[in-house]
């Protein structure tokens, strides 16, 4: 008899604590979606002040350009390289330029640059509103009658925003400068045929408005859970360690995510 | 509203005490005051008045509920009965304009001074009256000059706030809370962590800038010997419960325990050395008489 309680006992612990983490991640996710509402209605003061916001695009976009360039360069590089050798097996390797453009403005670029802005980008924000938090900058300027979601948060999520598709923009091209390095001047591959295929082939709806779009949803994805992060953490380092760190994993996640329900619509069918 | 901006000014100056007449009614009356989180209570039927121009101190130990009283008072928390009446208004009614209207006529201290990192002295200084009025930059500047020269920092304008020291960073707070010539000045522990030259320079100015703004102040502390040469009026908070008032003389000489282990700082007393430890299973076997070893 005994045995069946103490089995009760803990089937019942086991419930409450699963009860308990799935309320909590359920509160949790209002409270994000209510931050969200409540950083568009105070979203005046980012564009009326937009020196505001051209700041904190300098911080975020600005200062993430060398990681990004650097990055694009290389990525194309390498499908310079690996695209040649599965062209060559086809004998078609003046299609090099249509593969490395097609792979950068449609995939590689928007996503590796938002998990790189995520890294570089979304972590600086998390931590520096998490810090003026734990130091009650926060709490100081609600006293002095100052909107902190209006000052503070808005215009670094709209500088999020607004980063983003550009950085997106800047790393497709470097890698297809890195795609031509390797592919024109250190393998060979005819140079007419590299640009005019990708000319002719890359489409500027279907795909690099298509990837300016979703450069843009990350975008707004990373800015958002960054902010929403940084002002829910706890005032204490530890708990803004773990906001930063909650930044980068969550927004990661939610970028690729978000990257296969876009492409399931931008690109399935005709 | 340079005219006003002006007048407050030479307000500062000791020579020229303000003239304007004071209404007599109290400017904080807190009143039945209860508060709680979830289920812990913080505050239980506290009543304090501030009266206008005084210099009011709320002290008692770390966790008593000082600071929750403060932002009770600025509205960062809404009580869970009774009210908090600031200048005629109850805060927790007033809706968030009505909120920010009456914040900008109060100015906060920090503890430890929560200047905005990314800015200058200055700039932080000059926060408020940015965000808040269209004066001109060069009537801001030599506002910001004065308000800082008032706290002895008129060459420390152009400083980060890493480069200050504590005492400089409490002072340049100070600056900044009294920016827009507030009604009512709140510290949240202004003496915590300063050297005895910072911690009576700092007394000194809570003092002299509160009568020559002609505001009221509220200063939460638990410095008892600093904030008793410049309060008019003291407030005892124990558990959450007023255990004491009256003005520094009659406390200094009270008689009640908690005061008397508070303002002489005795180890041991009302307030117990150890903190209260959950009995064990045995001990509870041993009181209740079912086991006698």
């Amino acid at each position: 008899m005994d045995k069946v309680y103490k089995a009760g006992a803990k089937v019942a612990q086991f419930l409450q604590f699963l009860g308990n983490a799935v309320t909590k991640r359920i509160f949790r996710l209002g409270f994000a979606a209510r931050f969200f509402v409540a950083i568009f209605l105070q979203s005046g003061t980012a564009f009326r002040r937009f020196n505001l916001t051209s700041r904190e695009v300098y911080f975020s976009g600005v200062l993430s350009l060398i990681i990004i360039l650097v990055s694009g360069l290389f990525v194309g590089m390498v499908l310079g390289l690996q695209g040649y050798d599965t062209l060559q097996r086809y004998g078609s390797t003046e299609a090099l330029g249509i593969l490395v453009a097609l792979s950068l403005v449609r995939e590689l670029g928007p996503v590796v640059a938002a998990l790189l802005f995520a890294s570089r980008a979304g972590s600086a924000i998390t931590a520096e509103i998490g810090l003026m938090k734990a130091t009650e900058q926060l709490s100081a300027m609600e006293m002095m009658a100052v909107n902190p979601i209006a000052r503070v948060v808005a215009p670094r999520f709209w500088g999020g925003v607004v980063s983003m598709p550009l950085l997106a923009a800047l790393f497709s091209a470097m890698g297809v400068l890195g795609g031509y390095l390797v592919g024109v001047k250190l393998i060979g591959v005819d140079e007419g045929s590299f640009w005019s295929q990708m000319q002719a082939s890359v489409d500027f709806q279907k795909d690099i408005l298509n990837g300016v779009i979703k450069s843009f949803v990350f975008g707004i994805i990373i800015s958002w859970v960054a902010v929403f992060e940084g002002y829910d953490a706890d005032p204490t380092a530890e708990g803004v360690s773990r906001a930063t760190t909650r930044t980068v994993v969550t927004s990661s996640l939610a970028i690729l995510a978000a990257d296969f329900i876009l492409t399931a619509f931008m690109f399935t069918g005709a | 509203m340079i005219l006003l901006q002006w007048r407050a000014s030479n307000d500062l100056n000791p020579r020229f005490p303000p003239t304007y007449p004071m209404p007599q009614e109290p400017l904080v009356e807190i009143r039945d005051l209860n508060f709680s989180y979830d289920t812990r209570t913080i505050l239980s039927g506290i009543n304090i008045t501030i009266p206008r121009g005084k210099v009011v101190a709320i002290m008692g130990s770390s966790g008593c509920g000082k600071t929750t009283t403060l932002r009770l008072i600025g509205g960062q928390l809404k009580p869970t009965s009774g009210s908090v009446k600031v200048a005629g208004q109850v805060v927790h009614e007033l809706d968030a304009k009505q909120l920010y209207a009456l914040r900008r006529r109060m100015g906060m201290l920090f503890q430890f001074g929560a200047l905005f990192t990314d800015m200058s002295v200055f700039d932080n200084i000059a926060f408020q009256m940015r965000e808040h009025t269209d004066l001109p930059e060069a009537m801001i500047r030599d506002l910001v000059l004065m308000k800082l020269h008032a706290v002895g920092l008129r060459g420390a304008h152009n400083l980060m706030p890493a480069e200050l020291s504590g005492g400089m960073a409490r002072r340049v707070a100070l600056a900044r809370a009294i920016a827009l010539d507030p009604m009512l000045i709140m510290y949240d522990e202004p003496f915590a962590g300063l050297d005895p030259i910072s911690l009576s320079i700092v007394g000194e100015l809570i003092r002299k800038l509160n009568d020559a703004l002609g505001a009221s102040s509220i200063v939460v502390t638990h410095d008892v010997q600093e904030s008793l040469k410049i309060v008019d009026y003291v407030y005892f908070v124990s558990e959450g419960k007023i255990v004491a008032e009256g003005t520094a003389e009659e406390i200094k000489n009270s008689k009640t325990s908690y005061v008397h282990q508070f303002v002489w700082g005795e180890a041991d007393g009302p307030v117990p050395f150890h903190y209260p430890a959950k009995k064990t299973y045995g001990e509870q076997l041993m009181e209740s008489g079912v086991y006698r070893g």
